[in-house]
């Protein structure tokens, strides 16, 4: 099987560059990069006017199986990984159960080969059960394929926990995901604490809940020397605090998600649910501060915490209504859209964002298109646009708060491992 | 009325603000009537869904009911059988099935009755939601501003307590700084909601300093469970802080008349001399509860004929 993409623009974000090439692909591998490549009896796939890019990965999805098949599965969510030209994910544990055995982790792999369209790179649980109590195997749920550690969602309360949880994955080189939310000043908050919480008189969640666990981690990394990657950075402090920490030297990484860097907290107004997520979405100071955190480089992933819930978990009370968004689909638009058409990240930067970045993160050999790379492409046309419509996102749960928006860039397809997912429209 | 619903007064315009105050004044006069019933409602059902307990209010809108003739049926659901939102979701299709004609709906969701206005065709009432807004408490303390002092515009009113956790604190700054009153609140900061200060209100923490010249002072309920929660110390030390007496009511314009939307805790938020002397309007309130939810049941239907 032979595959030349042909007369794209290849993106290199290791180089920050981008240049006109052929791409031959054979078996699962790339195996030359030139201009004007002949591809023999290669199927050739015009790529004209659209950019080529090492297949983008997300490092940061909750795929729900096992345990909630009716919000997602891993092949609806792989699904929706490759229509929204990501080739890879990395799955958080907060299953039911939680990915805290290596029977969890083999399953999620097993699944995801199964399934045969992203690859799927389990996160392990940090703690047993995610209970902030006691280590999980963590040696084991690595030999068994777990790419890094994390009790998303349910944050390690602990500051001592924490500390040997960092001790322990920095012996085994491995990162520790943290979810930073000060339980005891997030409590009972559905929503950014501000003046628009105020008004709906909905309980709010304090930057500084945020804050005060980022502070705390760091602090913790810099005394561990272990790897810490905050998750999905809503808050101006927190980029503040991350900023001043690389300065210093502690090895710490970032993500932020496409919708923090697009909403505020009125797209809460009038209770829509679609918009409750934690951490919750920000002022616009935070937007402001979080787009200029990925501008420098503070912050070094774009990642969607996609996070499928079924419509009746929305369709209820704010209060009562489930946190969480699904992003798989619109990140790349809204990245483009957002970031790039507003000079924030140029196009390698905004890539390497999504490709190199999370790879070297997580460990993974991937992020340039190269002779001898696993031939992991995603392909974008920048100048097509398209109108978010809810009801056509190929992942089962359908609750974007983007559904009308209107997105310039279009994921043309993804290839994974040289198999071609074109995407439909 | 333009507005199809009423679900809070951040909301509503001016202008239907007004028409339910001047339609609450020939309401009043039917309850001071031998016969306090006109035919106003006939034949239309009033289904009054709480999700709370409130004795007061719910009998207000009863009342209400049932003196423009309408057919009041009352819903009270315990809090045990609404853990998740279907009960609402259900429950809305089902008073939709049966034919009402307004529903009243009170329940401890902020936001509930915007979610039950999208799930039925029928005009919603808001009798409370959550921390959100209880917006006939507050267009009741407008009626009983404007009987007694003529107008809103530029009276200083003085709002005394946990704004916080208040829904009828939050209804009351949207309507009374609408309508040009000097609006001033008087709360520990642990009492206050985030932001409150952008809203075009003035914030104090010693009601010794808001007190001054004021026209109007409303005393809202502390709930003894704020204590337990780490907002207050206590009981005594806010009764002694912020209690409204009659010495710092003397601080107030001799004229001014102190307001309180129930119930009442006595000797912690109001004191005796005070809930009880010449200047509290607090039965007045109660009357004028009743006249303001008859005006916004007869708007309502009225808009829903048309
Ligand atoms: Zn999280």
């Amino acid at each position: 099987m032979k595959l030349l993409i042909k007369g794209g623009t290849v993106v290199d974000p290791a180089a920050r560059r981008m240049y006109r090439a052929d791409v031959l692909v054979e078996g699962d591998r790339v195996t030359a990069v030139d201009k004007r490549l002949a591809g023999g009896d290669a199927r050739v796939f015009d790529a004209g006017g659209k950019l080529v890019f090492p297949g983008l990965i997300d490092m940061h999805v909750h795929l729900r199986e096992p345990g909630q098949e009716y919000k997602e599965t891993i092949a609806t969510g792989t699904r929706a990984a490759v229509r929204g030209g990501f080739t890879a994910v990395a799955a958080m544990p907060n299953t039911k159960p939680v990915a805290d055995t290596p029977a969890v982790i083999r399953y999620v792999l097993e699944k995801a080969r199964e399934a045969g369209l992203a690859r799927v790179y389990p996160v392990g649980a940090l703690t047993r059960g995610s209970r902030g109590e006691e280590l999980s195997e963590i040696g084991e749920l690595k030999a068994a394929g777990a790419v890094a550690f994390s009790d998303d969602g349910r944050p390690v309360a602990g500051a001592g926990m924490m500390r040997r949880a960092m001790e322990y994955a920095r012996m085994l080189g491995v990162p520790v995901i943290s979810h930073c939310e000060e339980p005891s000043l997030a409590a009972g908050g559905v929503m950014h604490e501000g003046l628009v919480a105020t008004t709906l008189g909905l309980r709010g969640i304090p930057a500084a809940a945020e804050e005060v666990m980022v502070a705390r981690d760091l602090i913790l990394a810099e005394m561990t020397g272990c790897h810490l990657h905050v998750a999905h950075v809503s808050t101006a402090g927190a980029v503040r605090l991350i900023r001043e920490a690389k300065a210093r030297g502690v090895r710490v990484t970032a993500e932020a998600t496409p919708h923090h860097f697009t909403l505020t907290d009125r797209a809460v107004a009038d209770y829509d649910t679609l918009a409750k997520v934690n951490p919750p979405l920000r002022s616009d100071a935070d937007v402001a501060a979080v787009r200029e955190g990925l501008g420098d480089g503070t912050i070094d992933v774009i990642a969607t915490d996609h996070a499928p819930h079924a419509s009746h978990e929305k369709n209820v009370e704010f209060d009562l209504a489930a946190f969480g968004l699904v992003g798989l689909e619109t990140a790349v638009g809204l990245v483009f859209t957002e970031l790039v058409a507003d000079n924030v990240l140029d196009v390698p930067a905004a890539v390497a964002k999504m490709s190199l970045n999370p790879a070297r993160i997580l460990g993974l050999q991937a992020g340039i298109i190269e002779p001898g790379a696993a031939a992991d492409i995603t392909v974008f046309d920048p100048e097509a646009e398209e109108v978010v419509d809810p009801a056509l996102l190929a992942g089962k749960s359908k609750n974007t708060p983007f559904g009308g928006y209107r997105l310039k860039g279009v994921v043309y397809a993804a290839v994974v491992g040289g198999r071609v997912h074109l995407r439909d429209r | 009325m333009q507005a199809k619903h009423l679900l809070g007064l951040a909301e509503l315009s001016a202008a239907d603000i007004e028409e339910i105050l001047n339609n609450a004044v020939p309401m009043k006069q039917v309850i001071s009537r031998d016969i306090k019933k006109v035919p106003t409602l006939r034949g239309k059902s009033v289904v009054m869904l709480f999700y709370e307990p409130s004795t007061r209010t719910r009998v207000s809108f009863e009342l209400a009911g049932k003196y423009l003739s309408a057919d009041t049926v009352n819903v009270t659901t315990g809090l045990s059988s609404v853990s998740k939102g279907e009960s609402l979701f259900d429950t809305a299709k089902t008073v939709q099935a049966l034919g009402a004609d307004l529903v009243v709906l009170r329940h401890p969701s902020a936001g509930a009755s915007h979610l039950l206005a999208r799930l039925i065709d029928v005009p919603v009432v808001n009798a409370g939601d959550g921390m959100h807004e209880h917006p006939t408490q507050a267009l009741l303390d407008l009626f009983t501003i404007r009987e007694r002092k003529g107008s809103i515009k530029g009276g200083k009113v003085v709002i005394i307590g946990d704004v916080l956790h208040s829904r009828v604190a939050r209804s009351n700054i949207w309507a009374l700084t609408r309508f040009g009153a000097d609006l001033h609140l008087v709360a520990p900061p642990t009492l206050l909601p985030a932001g409150i200060e952008q809203t075009g209100v003035t914030v104090h923490h010693r009601p010794e300093e808001a007190l001054v010249d004021s026209d109007v002072v409303m005393v809202l309920r502390l709930q003894r469970e704020r204590q337990r929660q780490g907002l207050i110390p206590g009981v005594e030390e806010y009764a002694k802080l912020y209690g409204l007496n009659a010495e710092r009511l003397n601080l107030a314009r001799p004229d001014a008349v102190v307001m309180h939307p129930g119930p009442i805790n006595r000797g912690v938020e109001i004191a005796d001399e005070v809930a009880d002397g010449t200047r509290a309007v607090i039965t007045d309130q109660v009357t004028n509860g009743v006249a303001v939810r008859m005006a916004v049941l007869y708007l309502l239907a009225l808009g829903r004929m048309n």
